[in-house]
């Protein structure tokens, strides 16, 4: 009989332990293992060298994403080390028998993009892969963390990892979020209230009445930056909401396969008097658009606010990072935000490429133009978000208004491929990390929601997306 | 992996927070197949500057540090994201300790499949050792994994905590594979159960 005060990560937990050793270690089962090319050649090269196997090909799958240009398709990729990972995964999972979407598929995009909308990761899985933003897939009602090449290779070999539990923590985010705020909003609301280490050893269940009312792609936004406040995995209850995105998807469960798996699913959210080792409240009416002026994502304010003071900082090696921080941002203690210009505008990356934010950046985009000398660039997290998108229209209003169209990838988030900031430039970027060399060596980047990305690239500085007029209709 | 029982070396001092891993080791030196090769980008950007000329101030620069194995630094240490790059960055450098009030979960994890050893002290006993280190080759520091204790150059000892698990893996050089795969009885009973319980649950085919 098991406990009737579990959260959502305890019942998840607990429905994949293989095995308890005795100092508390688990063997962990892995249902789903995404992998791409980039922390994966090290993890097959281990397993060819042992004579291992993949014990499970028919749980995992394999994609590009990190350093694939997002330029023309049909064209080989120019940088060498860049194709060698490339080729290199794709001998492996010719190698090793493993499920994959090459380049030149629709269905390629961002691993965690595409995990989601091919049904590959499903409520109460266990999904891992060897990148920090696998715990996007959470938004699903699964526990999802990013691991390491060595952990790559354990799961390959034994589909399972030795792991101890991590501790609850709730973030519960009350009321009802302000025109004008998005998901991206909330999680650097979040960030910035808890700080980058304020989850460190937690599972974080978002939950409350602002996340409840979340669609999925903001559900996923949400968790994909759980990260970032240094959880191990960030996690959403599964409800109705979630059960119909999982409908139809080309690997979920159908027919009466389905029904059962709801049932289940429904037996999965935290119990009412789930014990958390850790809870913090936020006001969702108090948030307002947010943008990061420094160098961590917890160096973030509203859009009203202005750069703050080092001086003001009582702690002298905190006082120190923060001017650090602005040298290398180049601004000034009581600059406004809105008064920063910009000479880039990224709208993409596993945070922010699904349609939902290309929707919402276009409404902005829409019978404007991107101001002069601004790049302004729009990458899908997926072919099939592309083709959706061009469905739409969406396309046709980014590019009449100046921005670049381009191919499915990790694109500008990591200076990994072709599109990336020169020293010195700044970008308002829809991605998730703000570190320094990030987007390039000497980018300098203000993570915002795809909103405000969109509002900055047309009036070439830093906007409250608020002060826009905004075609209401379905663009 | 390589055995991790006692280290005597010079302490490098790094007094900052959230080191994240694309200080460790910026993303655009990830386009490798190879674990080894990294060390020479080990903190890139601070090491180098734009026209790739040694940064003289920067602490791995000074002569006293160029063979540091045990590097000292502030909260949060390996945040951002999972790439093992960044411990095989440092162990290729030839770090083989990393003493800081706290660590980033995913770091801290790939510290161990490496034969790195992350030792958690706190912020004022870090900063203790941070002022012994700034001496380089004259203030020697000891960590012993079996005792558990940081060993002061004037020879007073830190007791540290560890998992138990992972202490007696680092001691080893055991293989986490190899340990798993002595369950391999449990997780075959465990999938088996599975294929009934949750029946529903469909194969990944890209058809």
């Amino acid at each position: 009989m098991q406990a009737s005060n579990r959260t959502l990560f305890d019942k998840v937990w607990d429905a994949h332990v293989v095995e308890k050793l005795p100092d508390g270690t688990c063997v962990l089962y892995i249902d789903r293992h995404l992998v791409h090319e980039v922390t994966s050649p090290q993890a097959f090269e281990g397993l060819r060298m042992a004579g291992r196997a993949v014990r499970r090909p028919d749980a995992t799958i394999a994609v590009v994403d990190h350093n694939i240009p997002t330029s023309d398709r049909s064209l080989p990729i120019l940088e060498e080390d860049s194709r060698i990972q490339v080729e290199t995964l794709e001998r492996n999972v010719a190698e090793f028998a493993v499920p994959y979407i090459p380049v030149r598929d629709a269905r390629q995009g961002i691993v965690h993009v595409i995990g989601p909308e091919q049904g590959i990761s499903l409520p109460g899985f266990t999904i891992v892969c060897g990148d920090s933003h696998t715990s996007t897939h959470g938004a699903m009602g699964a526990l999802a963390f990013g691991i390491g090449t060595s952990e790559v290779e354990h799961v390959l070999a034994t589909q399972t990892l030795l792991q101890k539990p991590a501790k609850n923590m709730l973030v519960r985010v009350d009321g009802i979020l302000p025109a004008g705020c998005t998901a991206k909003d909330i999680v650097l609301t979040i960030i910035g209230t808890i700080g980058t280490a304020g989850g460190n050893g937690h599972v974080i269940e978002f939950g409350g009445e602002a996340i409840r009312a979340l669609d999925m792609a903001g559900r996923m936004t949400v968790c994909n930056m759980s990260i970032e406040a240094g959880a191990r995995a960030g996690m959403i209850a599964p409800d109705e909401t979630t059960f119909a995105y999982v409908e139809g998807r080309p690997m979920a469960p159908k027919g009466e396969a389905f029904a059962r798996a709801c049932d289940y699913w429904r037996t999965l959210p935290s119990d009412a008097d789930a014990i958390y080792d850790k809870t913090v409240v936020i006001d969702a009416a108090l948030i307002e658009p947010q943008v990061t002026w420094g160098t961590s994502p917890e160096a973030v304010a509203g859009i009203t606010a202005t750069v703050p003071d080092p001086d003001a900082e009582p702690d002298e090696a905190k006082r120190e990072q923060l001017r650090r921080m602005l040298a290398y941002m180049d601004l000034t203690a009581g600059q406004k935000m809105t008064d920063i210009a910009i000479d880039v505008v990224f709208i993409g990356s596993c945070t922010n490429s699904r349609i939902e934010d290309m929707r919402a950046a276009a409404a902005v985009a829409k019978g404007r133009h991107v101001a002069p000398g601004v790049r302004a660039l729009v990458v899908p997290g997926s072919g099939l978000i592309k083709l959706q998108a061009e469905v739409e229209g969406l396309h046709t209003i980014f590019l009449d208004a100046g921005f670049e169209w381009r191919e499915a990838g990790c694109s500008m988030c990591l200076g990994m491929n072709p599109d990336k900031l020169t020293p010195g430039q700044r970008c308002a970027s829809t991605s998730n990390r703000n570190f320094e060399g990030r987007q390039g060596p000497g980018g300098r980047t203000h993570l915002c929601s795809p909103a405000m990305a969109a509002a900055a690239a047309v009036t070439g500085r830093l906007t409250d997306v608020r002060a826009l007029s905004i075609s209401q209709e379905r663009v | 992996m390589q055995a991790f029982t006692t280290l005597t070396g010079v302490a490098a001092p790094l007094p900052l927070a959230n080191v994240d891993t694309d200080k460790i080791i910026p993303a655009r030196f990830l386009k490798t197949i190879k674990r080894t090769g990294l060390g020479v980008h080990l903190f890139d950007t601070l090491r180098y500057d734009e026209s790739g000329a040694e940064r003289p101030d920067f602490v791995l620069n000074q002569p006293a540090f160029r063979h540091a194995e045990i590097l000292i630094a502030h909260e949060n240490f390996g945040c951002g994201s999972s790439r093992e790059h960044a411990p095989w960055a440092l162990l290729d450098f030839g770090i083989r300790c990393v003493i800081a009030p706290d660590f980033a979960d995913i770091f801290h994890a790939n510290c161990f499949k490496n034969g790195i050893l992350p030792v958690r002290l706190s912020r004022e006993i870090c900063d203790t050792l941070i002022e012994d280190a700034k001496l380089g080759g004259n203030a020697r520091v000891t960590v012993d994994l079996a005792r558990q204790v940081v060993v002061r150059p004037g020879g007073e000892e830190i007791p540290f905590e560890i998992d138990a698990f992972r202490k007696n893996t680092m001691l080893n050089g055991l293989d986490d594979i190899g340990q798993t795969m002595m369950h391999a009885p449990s997780i075959d009973g465990f999938e088996s159960r599975e294929k009934t319980e949750k029946s529903w649950m469909p194969a990944v085919s890209v058809g």
